[in-house]
């Protein structure tokens, strides 16, 4: 049995914004019946060019549903521009975390708002297509290499959980092994262009950091942290508030805290919690 | 929340009587059968008591049974066996809808360089006993076909198939695991060299199963070791769980009747009254050689784990042949086999029934089930151009 949080369930039971918007100003369909799931997100601008209204349809399991009903929420009040900048791990991080084999529900989210914008934009659905990797989920290249990117993806596993790639024959298992190669030592030759930080410098920035990016999303749950020390790439904090007596802290701190981190300090610092 | 459990091929609850036949050997009787004092040798009389309810159940004799930790084990033992005594045969038998247990073996046994054979079904999940005929060569080891599906309860005619094989001179086994306790079976009057049993599907406890081998049936070892079975099997003999099958097979028996009358009109009323309530439903196998318990239904264009999570919160249990549920992202080997469309494969929920299930818990089901799978339906893209194209 999947172990779902609290606020899956929460969607998957009673979701959001289940429909169509009338007349809609975008709208996309992905995934399809064959594959397992499949989204129809729709949304409506408001006068000031913000998403006043947005619906979805789901066929799929728990945590693609929940996943949908989540993405509508997130997106209501924001600009075309704010939506655009929405990845698949706020949807995930929204709903208190996913488990690693469903992550490709967070994926298809993300999909369907980033098609829907396209559409909105008028840009042709070829354009943002690729080629087909995987024959039996329909999976094109640029969305394994998006996945691997946005998410730090080191194994074929790891894309089958998130894109569904490879799950199928696995014949297309040595194409993604090739761009999984190609997309990561991209991705580490990028960190060197990185100007290496003092002690100093990364202790500054990841206080920054917590408290700009990390904070207000864990104080929306009654949660916090803090930072304890910084020993070479190591971050020792301290969960406090719901986190402290929370069971997923360790998924959050990990697919969270330190995702934002590397992101957005170095790219090969480590999340430790305080044993004291 | 009173579980309303409808998920017995998956496993059953140990019968009370089956329990109460145990606990003795836990903490009074609890000698080693092989040792030379009687506190311990004084096990082998009841050890022998518990071979002969399972081979009554069988139509076997007592020394055809061999105790094994499980169904898997069991069904590695018998195709190993069979392969290990005929060197010079590379060739396997077995059908695409087979159990794990089975299928996976027989994967790893091409790759050690074995020929295997998977026999397909139709729609219905049957056996094309013409095919059948034509996949035996002179180089065929053994067939291996199990006697009932787990996932619809589909019967196959091995007892014929068994016949066939015997005329060829090639071993045959069944993975009897679903079949043995819900319909009547005798070996004796068949052609089956070799067959296996779980006992937790059986109301006796996990981690107990049976190989039947006919007399005279070359076999090989599996587990190599102590002189235990007659040195068929090695490994001290798990007395508290034999003595529990031994008191399994005996209440099977007595139940035979009851699964087959009682169960199966439980069965009936559940699956007619769903296909009956709710539109865009159908039952996946053939509904005329099918086991008394199970029931296999797609519902169009909803998710099987999603069915199986809300029934969850009514505490109804069930399993489904979804991609979701098999952990693999593809629907179930079996439906897929029998080419059930996407659009119902992933819809589908098996219910699996026993002697313990009442009529007010499939009552209580035929209440809750359509109202889910309506709310499912109102989220489903497809589900108005379902009813606009009116396919079924």
């Amino acid at each position: 049995m999947w172990d779902y949080t609290d606020k899956v369930k929460e969607h998957f039971l009673n979701p959001r914004n289940v429909g169509v918007v009338d007349d809609p100003d975008g709208i996309a369909e992905v995934g399809s019946i064959a594959c397992g799931d499949a989204l129809k997100f729709t949304f409506k601008l408001d006068e000031n060019k913000r998403i006043q209204e947005a619906k979805f349809k789901t066929f799929g399991c728990a945590s693609a549903i929940a996943s949908a009903s989540a993405l509508t929420e997130m997106v209501k009040g924001m600009t075309i521009e704010e939506a655009e900048k929405v990845t698949n791990q706020d949807i995930a991080r929204y709903l208190g975390g996913l488990p690693e084999e469903k992550m490709h529900c967070s994926v298809m989210g993300r999909e369907a708002l980033e098609a829907a914008i396209a559409h909105y934009k008028g840009i042709p659905e070829k354009e943002i297509e690729g080629q087909i990797v995987c024959e039996c989920f329909g999976v094109t290249d640029r969305e394994i290499e998006r996945a691997i990117r946005e998410n730090h993806l080191k194994t074929l596993d790891e894309v089958t959980n998130y894109t569904k790639a490879g799950g199928g024959c696995g014949n297309c298992h040595g194409a993604i092994q090739e761009i999984l190669d190609r997309v990561r030592a991209e991705m580490e030759i990028a960190p060197t262009s990185k100007p290496k930080l003092s002690n100093i410098q990364k202790i500054r920035m990841i206080e920054e950091t917590i408290e700009r990016e990390i904070r207000p999303s864990l104080k929306h749950d009654g949660g916090d942290i803090e930072l304890i020390d910084v020993v070479g790439n190591r971050v020792i904090v301290a969960t406090r508030g719901a986190c402290a007596s929370c069971q997923a802290s360790n998924m959050t701190l990990k697919n969270f805290v330190e995702l934002k981190l590397r992101e957005l300090v170095w790219p090969e610092l480590v999340v430790e919690e305080d044993s004291q | 929340m009173k579980a309303i459990y409808l998920d017995n091929n998956a496993t059953t609850q140990v019968a009370p009587e089956v329990l109460e036949a145990m606990l003795p050997f836990f903490h009074e009787l609890y000698g080693n059968p092989s040792s030379m004092h009687t506190f311990g040798g004084q096990l082998g009389r009841k050890l022998r008591g518990a071979r002969e309810q399972v081979a009554a159940l069988l139509g076997a004799s007592p020394d055809e049974i061999i105790f094994t930790s499980c169904g898997s084990e069991s069904d590695n033992a018998a195709i190993r066996s069979a392969l290990t005594s005929q060197p010079g045969k590379r060739h396997i038998v077995t059908s695409r809808v087979e159990h794990p247990a089975v299928k996976a073996l027989c994967a790893q046994l091409v790759n050690e360089g074995y020929r295997v054979t998977e026999l397909p079904v139709d729609g219905d999940g049957r056996l094309d006993m013409e095919q059948y005929r034509r996949s035996l060569t002179p180089d065929t080891a053994i067939v291996s076909l199990m006697w009932a599906n787990n996932e619809t309860g589909v019967i196959f005619p091995v007892e014929k198939a068994a016949e066939i094989a015997r005329g060829r001179g090639i071993t045959f086994h069944t993975d009897a695991v679903q079949a043995v306790g819900k319909i009547p079976i005798n070996l004796s009057k068949t052609a089956i060299d070799m067959l296996s049993i779980s006992g937790h599907k059986l109301h006796a406890p996990k981690g107990i199963g049976v190989l039947y081998v006919r007399k005279g049936t070359r076999f090989s070892p599996f587990l190599i070791g102590g002189h235990q079975e007659k040195g068929r099997r090695g490994g001290t003999e798990n007395t508290p769980s034999i003595i529990g099958l031994g008191k399994a097979c005996e209440l099977a028996a007595q139940n035979m009747e009851a699964e087959n009358t009682r169960v199966k009109q439980l069965r009936d009323k559940l699956e007619n009254e769903l296909l009956r309530l709710i539109p865009n439903s159908r039952v996946n196998g053939d509904r005329t050689n099918r086991l008394p318990n199970t029931s296999n239904i797609s519902f169009e264009f909803v998710e099987g784990e999603a069915i199986l999570l809300m029934m969850d919160e009514y505490g109804i249990c069930a399993s489904s042949g979804s991609a979701c549920t098999s952990g693999s992202l593809q629907p179930s080997h079996v439906l897929r086999a029998m080419g059930i469309p996407f659009t119902m494969a992933h819809g589908s929920i098996r219910f699996s029934l026993s002697v313990y299930n009442t009529n007010e818990e499939i009552e209580f089901v035929i209440e809750k089930l359509p109202p889910i799978i309506e709310t499912l339906r109102s989220l489903s893209p497809y589900w108005t151009a379902g009813e606009q194209c009116g396919t079924a």
